[in-house]
């Protein structure tokens, strides 16, 4: 096999499509580890110039997708690097309790509480939404446009068919099989009660 | 009387609080004999807690433009 046979069996990378395909995806998960929107948008756009730079190197061996998100964790890193080196904040001061006279409780005190979920049902919901936004990034286009407008950005029926020109009956049957496929393609784990 | 098509449809607007009262009603009453529709419905509703839970975040267009010109720069 030649070169470009090779080629034409492995991925490949398509940077003109990166924005529509993948950067809510990247922006969810940017968001979930930064908690600041615009942080978050700002790493989105540096994984996609870094990947545009270091594109001669993919070697095709992951999707786009996973070859993207990998950036995105070196960059979220960096960025936490960057903000504990600044001035001050390199030094990290542990009190074990804010009682200094509890003299030999603190370990007692300060013991996670072993039946609380909070913390579970954290990272669950992060990874839902990763769970959920890749598979919206599966779906057709035209309904992930109509899924998104009425789901995520809860606009009202009547704008989502101005905007796309398309009836309301058009549009429920859009919305109904994105919801469909939707409930196929997330894992059945996320549909036990 | 409704059909199954119909019964759908209720349901998904259903999850965007778009049924109207006598919907509702003839969609609880489609659901009383229809399996099939039942365990859509309780899928569906499923879903919508799935995304609620979620919190999903999206860029808007505009960002979007913006991000496609700069790799557009850098290509």
């Amino acid at each position: 096999m030649d070169a470009t046979s090779i080629n034409m069996t492995e991925n490949q990378l398509n940077p003109t499509s990166w924005v529509d395909q993948y950067a809510d995806y990247l922006f969810n998960y940017a968001v979930a580890r930064v908690s600041d929107g615009e942080i978050a948008k700002d790493l989105v756009q540096e994984t996609f110039l870094a990947g545009l730079k270091s594109a001669k190197n993919y070697q095709g061996a992951a999707t786009e997708r996973t070859w993207l998100i990998a950036i995105l964790k070196r960059k979220v890193i960096d960025y936490y690097r960057k903000i504990n080196s600044k001035k001050g904040k390199a030094e990290v001061r542990i009190n074990y309790s804010s009682h200094s006279d509890s003299e030999g409780d603190w370990l007692e005190e300060n013991v996670a509480d072993p039946f609380s979920t909070l913390e579970n049902d954290q990272i669950e919901n992060v990874e839902l939404g990763q769970a959920i936004q890749e598979c919206i990034s599966k779906l057709p286009k035209k309904q992930s446009a109509v899924f998104i407008m009425k789901t995520i950005r809860g606009l009202s029926t009547e704008d989502i068919c101005n905007e796309l020109g398309i009836n309301p009956s058009n549009l429920w049957v859009m919305v109904h099989r994105a919801r469909t496929n939707l409930m196929g393609c997330l894992n059945e784990n996320w549909f036990k009660l | 009387m409704i059909n199954c098509e119909k019964a759908s449809t209720i349901c998904n607007k259903k999850q965007y609080k778009e049924a109207t009262l006598l919907e509702q009603i003839q969609l609880g009453f489609h659901l009383l004999y229809c399996k099939a529709c039942a365990a859509f419905s309780r899928k569906n509703k499923k879903l919508t807690i799935l995304c609620d839970k979620a919190n999903l975040h999206i860029l808007s267009e505009q960002e979007k433009e913006q991000m496609k010109e700069k790799i557009d720069h850098n290509i």
